[in-house]
């Protein structure tokens, strides 16, 4: 097969959103032969997410002016463009990377693209892994009712396809992306019948002086709060739903207030219609290449499971690099200037040139970033009891069924004592999706009926999966027969 | 100019349009079609969760492949999509070898 192995590169880097772009050109223009691999089709992650390129006259493409952060994108697929038609630069799109052999030099896998392409195994001495996050999940009574969504799917919609996935909608979880969220709809013409914020507003939007450390912060937000005003969207905080209604489709959702540690108020209910509702409780980082490869993890300040990285980037294992979400959810700004980093790192120990002057920048701003992240993940934490709004018969793992009721039996009275013992025993976070919507969750509750407080070890056995993504079973055959590695 | 032209695919035998670009998930989505799959062990419908193609419950047979990702999957003109019932048999009328 003439395309299947891609050798002879000095770096591979997988996610081409605003980390791994960055590390790619940053990389590129100082000499290096670096092949992109990414699942999208085209490039910009979840941050820059845009319609498909190839049709700008159905689906028109964001503008400098109205989209935060665009004219940056636009310079920097100029300069990948550039790379590529120059031949440093390989871009293989629409490709998921399952597996990462290390080793020198590290074996990369990846899926075939579209249906009659062959799958792809790059062979490269330095790795970037910038795999970015996916929306973090609590279950609730009737989340698994069609018409909810997490939040940044209900993003991903509108700003990849221009759909919006409901007319009424309630937007619920905690953080900053919730207005957004909630703002992009409302300018698609939805109704926005509440934003719940877990969380006291004292925690971040009534500081203005942190928020002024961040100018593109502060413009943002801004931005999000005027449009939220002009449509008029009520914006709730301590408030969270504590259940959603409907049995074929969404028809509405209750909401409770809460106090500080998430416990709903006496008589506080109240019952609103809608046919949408939008769940987000922040990111977590997408860390199974990262566990995968051997590199060293840690809990972060937010609950997650982040992989450790030293200032210039390098994780605990040679060869390998990390930017973005992967080391702690920072937010775009935060994931470029790591990406930019990165890739500097990478070409200065593949014996490039280093700029000390832009190391030193980067730096600064993400040490910057990072003091923002950690103050904004402070004040938008999951309120310790959320467990208390399940019922029995909520639905922890949607893709094998496990209920509450379930994970809390196999605690108790099978002495199933860590969230792996839990998984093995019921089964949750053994479906389809391998544990990435209940992982958090799961966690959670073990801990609530144990009393212990998850440590990086267990979360790591919950980020580890055989294979990155399921993958079709003829590739692997594929893989196993004539592999040279 | 925005060119409001759009094209259609097939949905268990309904013509749902699309703008080239959309995924399939999108197209159901803007149509107002919130489920097209019923779970294994509760019957229940699912749909679009995480629209980024990680939490596998929008699974769909599409052109007769059973399991795509409707969130990943790209519309095109004339594609046959049909809601998947995993109970369903592989051979039985509008299962993928039919
Ligand atoms: C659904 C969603 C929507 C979001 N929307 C916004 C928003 O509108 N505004 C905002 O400020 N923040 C948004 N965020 C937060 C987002 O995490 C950051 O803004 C930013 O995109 C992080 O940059 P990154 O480069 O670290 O990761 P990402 O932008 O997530 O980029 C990672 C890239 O790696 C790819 N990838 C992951 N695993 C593999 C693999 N195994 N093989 C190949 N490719 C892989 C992904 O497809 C993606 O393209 C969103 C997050 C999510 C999950
Ligand atoms: S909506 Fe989650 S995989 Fe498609």
């Amino acid at each position: 097969m003439p395309d299947r192995t891609r050798s002879d590169y000095d770096l591979c880097v997988v996610g081409a959103g605003p980390a791994g772009l960055n590390a790619t050109v940053t990389a590129g223009e100082r000499g290096l032969r670096v092949a992109l691999v990414d699942v999208g089709v085209q490039p910009g992650g979840q941050y820059w997410r845009h319609p498909d390129e190839r049709f700008p006259d159905t689906l028109p493409q964001p503008s400098a002016t109205r989209r935060h952060g665009w004219r940056e994108y636009r310079d920097l697929d100029a300069r990948l463009d550039a790379l590529v038609r120059g031949g440093r630069v390989v871009h293989l799109a629409g490709r998921h990377v399952w597996g990462v052999h290390p080793g020198r030099p590290f074996l990369v896998r990846a899926t075939a693209a579209g249906e009659d392409a062959d799958p792809v195994v790059v062979h490269a001495r330095r790795i970037v892994l910038a795999t970015g996050a996916y929306d973090r999940q609590l279950p609730v009574p009737g989340w698994t009712t069609p018409g909810v969504m997490a939040a940044g799917g209900v993003q991903a919609l509108l700003a990849g396809h221009h759909v919006r996935a409901g007319r009424r909608v309630v937007v619920a979880g905690t953080g900053p992306f919730l207005l957004s969220v909630a703002a992009g709809l409302a300018e698609a013409g939805a109704e926005v019948v509440a934003v719940c914020e877990a969380n006291a507003l004292t925690g971040w939007a009534a500081h203005p002086l942190r928020t002024l450390q961040e100018p593109g912060k502060l413009v943002e937000g801004a931005g999000y709060v005027t449009t939220l005003l002009r449509h008029r969207v009520p914006f709730r905080t301590r408030t969270v739903i504590t259940a959603v209604h409907g049995t074929g489709r969404v028809t509405g959702a209750t909401l409770r207030r809460v106090d500080r540690r998430g416990r709903a108020r006496a008589g506080s209910e109240e019952r609103v219609d809608a046919d949408l509702v939008a769940l987000g409780w922040g990111f977590i980082p997408q860390l199974e290449l990262a566990v995968g490869v051997g590199a060293a993890t840690r809990v972060d300040v937010d609950g997650s499971l982040v992989a450790v990285v030293d200032d210039d980037q390098r994780s605990s294992v040679s060869g390998v690099y990390l930017a973005g979400e992967v080391t702690g959810v920072g937010g775009a700004v935060q994931s470029g200037a790591e990406g930019a980093l990165a890739g500097l790192t990478a070409a200065a120990d593949a014996g490039r040139a280093d700029d000390p002057r832009l190391r030193a920048r980067l730096r600064r701003r993400i040490a910057r970033a990072h003091r923002f992240a950690v103050a904004m993940h402070r004040a938008s934490s999951v309120p310790v009891d959320w467990p208390t709004w399940l019922a029995d018969d909520t639905l922890v793992c949607r893709c094998e069924e496990v209920d509450t009721g379930t994970v809390r039996a196999a605690v108790r009275d099978l002495a199933a004592d860590d969230p792996r013992d839990v998984r093995v025993t019921a089964r949750p976070g053994m479906g389809m999706c391998q544990g990435r919507m209940c992982g958090f969750a799961l966690s959670c509750l073990v801990s609530v009926e144990t009393a212990v407080t998850p440590a990086a070890a267990d979360l790591a056995s919950l980020a580890t999966r055989p294979l990155a993504t399921p993958v079709r079973l003829a590739e692997l055959a594929e893989m196993a027969d004539g592999e040279e590695g | 100019m925005i060119d409001d032209s759009t094209r259609q695919l097939c949905f268990d035998g309904r013509n749902v349009p699309f703008r080239p670009g959309q995924s399939v998930g999108a197209a159901l989505a803007a149509a107002g079609i919130s489920s097209w799959r019923t779970t294994r062990v509760g019957a229940a419908p699912r749909g679009l969760f995480c629209g980024i193609g990680v939490c596998y419950d929008c699974l769909v047979t599409v052109d007769g492949r059973r399991s795509q990702r409707a969130c990943m999957t790209p519309a095109h003109e004339g594609q046959v999509v049909a809601s998947d019932d995993p109970r369903r048999a592989l051979d039985e009328p509008g299962g993928p070898n039919a």
